[in-house]
């Protein structure tokens, strides 16, 4: 007993200041890209050809625009780009509710985060269980978002908790490009959430199929199933990308 | 000692397609059989189509070959072996178990039928390579097979998943028990199966390989990706610069010391004793972020890239990393130390999981699991490549083959790996990151790669097409040597057990599906 309050407090209070203080990131993480305007040559598309997840698109109108559901922050355009048109920043906030909102433009920044709808709010903002549902994925989302419930993040003292049951679950949180074999388990696990409930597609593979998404095991993500109210990039998403994603939509913070 | 009829080849280095040995199916299955006798293990074994080994211009429609990569890990010798096969061949598993997996494969892509295999059934429930049919399997759908049944008064099965009860990716077991007592447990995987062989090779896919390598198992990109690079070198002839190898070490080193980490936390957690399973959690995070200081990515994504690395560490970032190093260290002891020193937590992990060295020999086991059962085999030192061949970290192993000793074989690892780490960041050798531009590409080759991941041995084997290309590619992951090791060693335990056994082996489902 001795021993293991002498290792407590050796082992200091570790919990982060997140959200009272913002998060400090690694230098060299690879958050939200930046996309510097009208720097592109003529008919120019090497940043789209390096592209291993085809997340770039290049239009006359809209110029150029990345979907980050499809991107997996490899920076592979960073290096084929002549011009320095596309960096990474480093912003882990990139969560959106519409996979439209997913997408951004030299013209069109992301689009913060809105919260959940009032009557779902007032329902979930205290207390949210979330059941995870890993489909098919490389098991790094899992590692990510199971890092959550330890002390660094602490996701329950938000009142958010992983649950064994699905009947115990407010939200499915799906992680993989839900590929064929998953197909009914995936949809087992939705019937078995009670109504009201919340599907979030967290990572790349989940939300578009990510770098699995022309194979063939018909894996393109999981609203090819699910009606996805919360969309996570990332791959994998950092954990305090989650965690911001997870709190913006419940409203605790802004 | 290596058998003449084997052809000799080295960890990561390429072969011409006419170097490899050809024999008939009836000169194969003797040489393996006598090979395993004298203490050689099946590293790899795989069918591959004949007309990848052939020349462009030559035709021959279905005919395969089955290929074997057999170690002797005393000598560090590798041996490569191939052999005519048509639909079906006479099952090696009755006397050799450790192939009985790969047997499963072979007829599960191919179709290719092992006559008097004692349990063929799918591994990953895909569709199968070939147009023709596998023989005698009528089962497509996930899940759907003939499982092991117990028959008797009073007996019953407990079935589990594939969608588990945490955050865990999804397979499905199925214990077959007698009060508390777990007579067989069958695992029957498949539900992360994503096609990564096939698209390895695949057409359109190749800005994609060097991603499918880092996520074949998520927690072992430095790994996988190590393996594959090492291939991709091997065909173009690189020479990796000796900063890049110390990088890569490592990179890879850090891998282990997360996972590692991670695992004694987990193990600790699952004996309900919260301390270090609170700590270990967290000082798993600041290995990872070790990772992210070097590559912005806490799994490593990026680092590894063939010919050398994606970023180079300046003397501030080495400093960085020693720092954080000698506090996650003091940490991380002090952990496990109270870990260990926890009678309670002695009581369970003693005696429990235990699996018999022979039995760990004979199924082929791999990685800590294998060293906790007194064997001693670890790729970075009997098959030693890039920084290993300098730098020299030695395998550690315990005798008794239970959920402590793949614990502390575990402890013992992490030891090793953060003192490594010190030394290389100490004594970083100058120079470029990157080898520069590859060289011609070459006539078709073929090259075996292993690498010692945190869970064990990677092996890699990969054909090219002479243009840069693939034309055949193979990945195994620890998980699909390992998996049978834990079905064993459950027999005999209680079904409360299973928690803390199946954590102590920790094994990969998307490594094993692909």
């Amino acid at each position: 007993m001795f021993e293991i309050i002498k290792s407590r407090i050796l082992q200091k209070h570790r919990t982060i200041a997140f959200p009272k203080k913002t998060a400090a990131m690694p230098d060299r993480f690879r958050g939200l890209p930046v996309i510097k305007a009208a720097t592109c040559g003529p008919e120019c598309d090497d940043c789209k050809a390096g592209c291993p997840t085809d997340a770039i698109e290049t239009t006359k109108e809209s110029g150029l625009s990345i979907d980050l559901g499809k991107c997996i922050f490899c920076g592979q355009c960073t290096k084929s780009c002549p011009s320095g048109t596309i960096t990474f920043g480093n912003d882990y906030r990139l969560a959106a509710a519409a996979r439209g909102n997913c997408v951004i433009s030299s013209t069109k920044a992301i689009t913060p985060l809105k919260p959940l709808r009032p009557e779902l709010l007032s329902l979930f903002k205290r207390s949210f269980n979330i059941r995870v549902v890993s489909a098919g994925g490389c098991n790094a989302c899992e590692a990510d978002v199971n890092v959550l419930s330890t002390i660094v993040f602490d996701l329950s003292r938000f009142g958010i908790n992983y649950v064994a049951a699905p009947r115990h679950a407010d939200a499915l949180l799906v992680i993989g490009p839900v590929p064929r074999n998953m197909h009914a388990a995936l949809k087992k696990t939705y019937d078995a959430v009670p109504d009201p409930k919340i599907v979030i597609a967290a990572g790349a593979c989940a939300i578009s199929g990510g770098l699995f998404s022309h194979n063939s095991q018909e894996s393109i993500g999981a609203d090819s199933l699910l009606p996805v109210d919360l969309y996570i990039p990332g791959c994998p998403p950092h954990p305090m990308t989650i965690l911001d994603g997870l709190l913006r939509f419940l409203d605790r913070i802004s | 000692m290596i058998h003449p009829d084997f052809y000799r080849i080295r960890n990561g280095h390429a072969i011409g397609l006419d170097e490899v040995p050809l024999v008939t199916f009836t000169e194969f299955k003797p040489i393996l059989l006598n090979a395993v006798v004298s203490g050689a293990r099946v590293v790899l074994m795989c069918a591959v189509p004949e007309n990848v080994f052939l020349t462009k211009g030559h035709s021959t429609g279905e005919q395969m070959r089955l290929l074997c990569v057999m170690a002797w890990d005393e000598e560090g010798a590798l041996g490569l072996l191939t052999a005519q096969v048509g639909d079906s061949f006479i099952s090696l598993t009755p006397e050799c178990p450790q192939v009985h997996w790969f047997e499963r494969e072979i007829w599960e892509q191919w179709g290719i039928f092992p006559q008097g295999h004692p349990w063929l059934k799918p591994i990953r429930f895909h569709k199968p390579y070939r147009k023709n049919p596998r023989e005698n399997i009528t089962e497509t759908e996930i899940g759907e097979t003939v499982f092991f049944e117990l028959k008797g008064d009073e007996v019953h099965e407990v079935a589990v998943g594939p969608v588990h009860a945490g955050v865990i990716e999804p397979g499905h077991f199925r214990f077959q028990c007698h009060g508390e007592n777990v007579y067989h447990l069958e695992i029957s995987l498949g539900y992360q199966h994503r096609g990564i062989e096939r698209a390895m090779c695949g057409k359109g896919f190749e800005k994609r390989r060097l991603l499918f390598a880092e996520t074949m198992a998520g927690d072992t990109s430095i790994g996988h990706c190590l393996a594959y690079t090492h291939i991709i070198e091997a065909f173009q002839k690189m020479t990796i610069p000796p900063r890049a190898l110390a990088l890569r070490g490592i990179s890879l080193e850090l891998e282990r010391l997360a996972n590692h980490t991670g695992d004694l936390g987990a193990l600790a957690g699952d004996v309900g004793f919260l301390p270090t399973a609170s700590y270990c959690g967290r000082i798993r995070g600041d290995f990872l972020n070790m990772s992210a200081l070097l590559c912005g990515s806490r799994f490593g994504r990026g680092m590894v890239v063939p010919g050398g690395t994606g970023f180079d560490a300046d003397i501030q970032r080495t400093d960085e990393l020693l720092a954080r190093l000698s506090s996650a260290r003091k940490d991380v002891s002090n952990a496990v130390e109270l870990l260990f020193n926890t009678p309670s937590v002695m009581a369970r992990f003693e005696n429990t999981g235990r699996l018999a060295s022979q039995a760990a020999r004979e199924l082929g086991l791999v990685g800590p699991a294998v060293r906790a059962c007194g064997i001693r085999k670890d790729v970075r030192s009997d098959f030693p490549t890039g920084i290993f061949n300098f730098a020299h970290i030695p395998a550690m192993v315990w005798e008794t083959g239970d959920v402590f000793a793949r614990a502390f074989v575990r402890w013992l690892e992490i030891q090793q790996s953060i003192g490594f780490i010190k030394s290389q960041l100490s004594n970083m050798p100058d120079g470029e990151t990157m080898s520069p531009d590859a060289g011609d590409r070459r006539a078709p080759e073929m090259a075996v790669s292993m690498v010692e991941g945190w869970r064990g041995e990677l092996c890699h084997c990969a054909i090219s097409d002479g243009e840069g290309g693939l034309s055949y590619y193979k990945a195994v992951d620890p998980s699909f040597h390992n998996w049978i090791g834990l079905a064993m060693a459950l027999r005999g335990q209680q079904i409360s057990d299973f928690p803390l056994c199946n954590k102590s082996f920790n094994l990969s489902y998307c490594g094993h599906d692909l």
